[in-house]
């Protein structure tokens, strides 16, 4: 990679290191529960149990994926 | 929608804060122990001169932002963070329980005699500086932006900086003996908690009991993660009874 577009990525690496880190499903995992919420709430259905329990089942399913590595 | 109280802004960002100043503090110090002071302290405030720049810029843009998508992104971005330190947090404490900091992650640097400035102990302490504490620029910044409350947030931050540099500078050893996992699965219990509320909150969710719902939000992921420590113990247990 060119040293400038490669001076340019780095915070953007560093940004996607620090926030998602080492498994990037539970990132998935939270945008599209948040967007299933969105379309809850947007036809008046209750919706906040979704990501609590989303981020109770994710967390398993990372410790397992970390386990596995 | 109103602000987050001051209390839960100060206690979160301080200890979010703390678990990335231990080692930001175990840089600087173990610098300035073999290379020197003076070079160390100038790279350390060069640091913290980027970081007060990149707090004031991100502070500025982020006042911009109505609250109500301020919180989703936010949110949403605490939430993912979160659930990081959380898995990290419940993975470190199950295998290592209170201990400190490994001795293994510590800077190298051979001793510097020779005179006027040490670059090599500038870069090291600036380093440490930067990347570390951009990421407590990250959660105070996001924390407090989230909160409606940059100031405090600020606060917590830089008190955090302060109390863990004032044991490093003081007691040495004792800063890599404070229990980081257990710290860490603390704040990541609580960035999970506010992302989790504040993200539903800029979608236009409402909480059942409004604000308290962040206290049985935090009661449900602390009890999770007690759950998770044990199921990872008796299977370490049980793989070693194995062996």
């Amino acid at each position: 990679m060119d040293r400038p577009l490669s001076w340019i990525l780095a915070p953007f690496r560093f940004l996607y290191h620090f926030i998602v880190g080492d498994d990037w499903t539970v990132a998935a995992a939270v945008f599209i529960g948040l967007a299933i919420c969105g379309v809850l709430n947007a036809n008046h259905i209750i919706a906040w149990w979704l990501i609590p329990l989303l981020a109770i089942a994710m967390t398993g399913v990372s410790l397992r994926r970390h386990r596995a590595r | 929608m109103v602000s987050t109280g001051v209390v839960p802004v100060l206690i979160t960002t301080f200890l979010a804060s703390a678990v990335e100043a231990i080692e930001m503090v175990t840089i600087v110090v173990g610098v300035g122990a073999t290379r020197g002071w003076r070079s160390t302290i100038i790279g350390t405030a060069s640091g913290f001169g980027v970081l007060a720049v990149v707090i004031a810029i991100l502070g500025a843009a982020l006042k911009a932002v109505p609250i109500g998508p301020l919180r989703l992104v936010v949110g949403a971005l605490l939430l993912i963070f979160g659930l990081q330190w959380f898995r990290k947090g419940i993975v470190r404490v199950a295998a290592r329980g209170f201990a400190g900091i490994a001795g293994d992650d510590q800077e190298e640097a051979a001793e510097w005699t020779g005179p006027g400035m040490d670059w090599t102990a500038w870069f090291l302490a600036f380093k440490g500086v930067v990347l570390e504490g951009l990421e407590v620029a990250f959660i105070v910044v996001a924390f407090g932006a989230g909160a409606n409350q940059l100031g405090p947030a600020i606060i917590g931050g830089v008190g955090a900086i302060i109390v863990i540099g004032g044991i490093g500078l003081a007691l040495h050893q004792t800063v890599r003996r404070i229990p980081r996992s257990f710290l860490q699965l603390i704040v990541g219990t609580l960035l999970t908690t506010f992302g989790t509320f504040w993200s539903l909150e800029g979608l236009g969710v409402d909480w059942p009991g409004s604000d308290a719902a962040i206290l049985g939000l935090l009661i449900l992921y602390a009890a999770t993660a007690a759950i998770y420590i044990t199921l990872e113990r008796r299977r370490a247990f049980g793989l070693r009874a194995v062996a």
